[in-house]
């Protein structure tokens, strides 16, 4: 296997030790890495409609210094920017961050607001490293300062609709007949548009898609949605939702004792957050999420989880690990090419950034690498369904929590 | 498309219907008497709606019980409100109770958020998610009992405003101010039990409404836009209407998207609203002026 300057396991558990002595010394400025410190600006939407993922994300950034320099013996200081979930503000934000002196920026969960931060940091020749955003036109553009580390909605797509064919095949369960109910907003839109691009190229799925059902996202009922998705009599239900309305519909489905083999998103937010197992209980456990996922396993995972746990005691990781992983994953680049660069000089901080090969990885997926769009390609999403009020690894096998359970207790076959 | 699909959609939407109907009977009576257009109806209800929520936590106490507290309070608060802060805007230009109760609404929605954090919340009882079976057709428990405690506060409604001596004074308000005031009714003191009245309403719709949906800080405006789309279509004023108008609203929205599609639901509300305004001004059981 080829060699690099990057991160691979061997150096990762040698930096681990080493970061405790560095800890241990550094009060007394005996050691360092390198002179100077990494001014990494962070834009997150902390407050408006997304301050809930922003808020999630922010607990990545808060561990992040601590974690990275017992890792890389690198300092950082962070220059926290709260983009109010709001397009104009977070490019705003991106341009006073850079007159403070930010070397490098990292942001922004929303699509919308990258893509404008993607501008500025385009314009004024600063590197961007994006946590979460999926909108492909973010690195189709042929920005040279621009890096992402998360799939495209196409990858999403992909991924999701993959596993669930690993899904079939591990629980050796061919259903033959799904219907499809989405959100009808940007998001929703173009998930099905990958889903219906998609779907016919993969032909090991077994099951053709009876009906397609958009719903409005802000819907307060969605008892019409779900008599009609019943009255398919499909094996399963694909869903493409939010948070609120993957709630009212999963309660509609009870009501109207619609029982199908199981409800399986192909990768969209909403069944693996805390609010819906605290919202639906039992009827919570065995719906899917083939989603972006953090690797239970993986040995940076621990190490974060640990930090997290003693930032967020009352916190539960896993229902954060996704945003967590990787905003920290995003200031993990930014870091390690500081420290191979050596400089905080911009074009040097790019070059850098765009020679990364990362291997020790908390998300799930091949090492992080850029290709010459500034993409990382082979992140990969994991199976993840919720058993016992808990989200749990059941697909890839090699990160697997648990096994899968397809089709759902309750269902008996028509 | 089978007998049974529609007769559920029917069903599911005259039950919801009903609980809308209770809601934007407190903005009908409101305006009926007080002529004053409550802009933060909605945002009244969600306050109900975390007290539902509230009192469920703290005492395991179901929402069709949490009604009478809920109620006895807004209706508390209905009255203060009114009395301190709307009756000296009665005799000011619309426009200036409209900022005022724009402003009351923001700052409910933010005292709200404040205090709840952005979080949706709910209340889990035995009955929720369950419902009863006639055939293929379901009757959803929640909805079945909600529609029942919105059919039993309007019937309350009804009679007060009917057969009781302060109900007789409220109307008489109603038909002509000045009439009243000639006559020697404490005008302001009425004014103040009415928006106490359409308070309890709202609090009773707001407790049913956490059976059937969740509760965020930014749910008000739009069951504040829903309640006008009802009192106009059902009639301005008319508590018949109101009811009327919920259960309208709540079928043909239900109809929508069986027959055509479930993402054009609020645009058949609004067409409605739209047929209703071009064809009969004053609403369904409205008085023409």
């Amino acid at each position: 296997m080829e060699r690099n300057n990057g991160m691979n396991r061997r150096k990762f558990s040698t930096a681990l030790a080493a970061g405790g002595a560095l800890t241990a010394l550094a009060p007394f400025g005996i050691a360092r890495a390198q002179g100077g410190k990494l001014k990494v600006g962070v834009l997150l939407p902390r407050s408006g409609f997304e301050a809930l993922i922003g808020q999630s994300c922010q607990k990545g950034v808060d561990l992040a210094p601590e974690v990275i320099k017992s890792m890389l013996g690198v300092d950082i200081e962070i220059i926290n920017a709260d983009t109010e979930s709001n397009v104009n503000t977070a490019r705003t934000r991106a341009e006073r961050l850079i007159e403070e002196g930010a070397h490098v920026l990292v942001g922004a969960f929303d699509s919308g607001q990258t893509v404008a931060i993607a501008q500025v940091a385009e314009q004024r020749g600063v590197p961007l490293v994006v946590n979460i955003a999926a909108a492909p036109q973010i690195t189709e553009q042929g920005y040279k300062f621009v890096f992402r580390n998360f799939p495209t909605a196409g990858e999403l797509v992909k991924n999701g609709l993959s596993l669930i064919g690993d899904l079939f095949q591990a629980t050796s369960i061919v259903p033959r007949t799904a219907v499809y109910m989405h959100v009808n907003d940007t998001f929703g839109q173009a998930m099905t548009g990958g889903i219906k691009a998609i779907l016919p190229r993969l032909t090991q799925l077994p099951f053709k898609i009876v009906d397609t059902i958009p719903y409005d996202p802000a819907a307060r009922d969605l008892s019409v949605e779900v008599s009609k998705a019943k009255a398919t009599n499909a094996d399963f239900l694909l869903l493409v939702c939010r948070l609120n309305d993957s709630i009212v519909l999963r309660r509609e489905m009870v009501k109207q004792r619609w029982r199908p083999m199981g409800l399986i998103d192909p990768g969209s937010p909403g069944i693996y957050e805390e609010q819906f197992s605290k919202s639906l209980g039992k009827y919570a456990d065995y719906c899917i999420d083939n989603a972006p996922w953090f690797n239970p396993k993986a040995e940076l995972t621990h190490v974060v989880e640990a930090a997290f746990k003693k930032h967020n005691p009352k916190e539960h990781f896993v229902f954060h690990g996704t945003n967590v992983g990787y905003t920290f994953e995003a200031i993990l680049i930014a870091a390690d090419a500081f420290k191979r660069a050596g400089s905080t000089n911009p074009k040097a901080l790019a070059d850098a950034i765009r020679a990364t090969d990362i291997k020790e990885r908390v998300m799930l997926g091949g090492p992080i690498k850029f290709n010459a769009k500034g993409q990382v390609e082979g992140n990969q999403s994991a199976c993840v369904q919720i058993l016992n009020g808990t989200p749990k690894v059941v697909l890839p096998s090699f990160a697997a929590e648990a096994k899968p359970v397809f089709p759902w207790p309750e269902y008996k076959s028509a | 498309m089978s007998a049974s699909l529609i007769a559920n959609v029917v069903i599911a939407g005259v039950l919801t219907g009903l609980v809308y109907g209770l809601m934007a009977l407190g903005l009908s009576v409101i305006f009926g008497v007080v002529r004053v257009v409550n802009f933060a109806h909605g945002e009244m209800m969600t306050i109900a709606m975390y007290a539902a929520v509230l009192l469920f936590g703290a005492f395991k106490l179901d929402p069709l019980l949490a009604a009478l507290p809920v109620a006895a309070l807004f209706f508390g608060l209905g009255y203060a409100l009114q009395a301190g802060l709307i009756n000296p805007f009665i005799t000011r230009p619309e426009h200036s109770q409209f900022i005022l109760l724009v402003a009351v609404a923001t700052i409910l929605t933010n005292v709200l958020l404040m205090v709840f954090g952005p979080d949706a919340r709910n209340v889990q009882t035995d009955y929720m998610l369950d419902s009863w079976a006639i055939g293929q057709v379901l009757f959803d428990k929640a909805r079945v009992f909600s529609a029942l405690a919105a059919l039993a506060t309007a019937a309350g409604l009804f009679a007060f405003f009917r057969y009781s001596r302060t109900g007789t004074a409220i109307r008489a308000c109603a038909d002509s101010h000045l009439g009243a005031l000639i006559v020697g009714l404490n005008v302001k003191h009425l004014y103040a039990l009415t928006f106490g009245l359409g308070a309890a309403c709202v609090a009773v719709a707001g407790c049913m409404m956490t059976l059937l949906v969740e509760v965020t800080p930014s749910v008000g405006p739009g069951y504040t836009l829903l309640g006008f789309v009802i009192v106009i279509v059902g009639g301005l004023g008319s508590m018949p209407g109101a009811l009327l108008g919920g259960v309208l609203i709540g079928v043909s929205e239900a109809l929508a998207g069986l027959f055509i599609d479930p993402s054009a639901k609020s645009m058949f509300s609004f067409g409605l609203l739209i047929l209703v305004l071009l064809l009969r001004p004053q609403g369904l059981l409205g008085r023409r002026p």
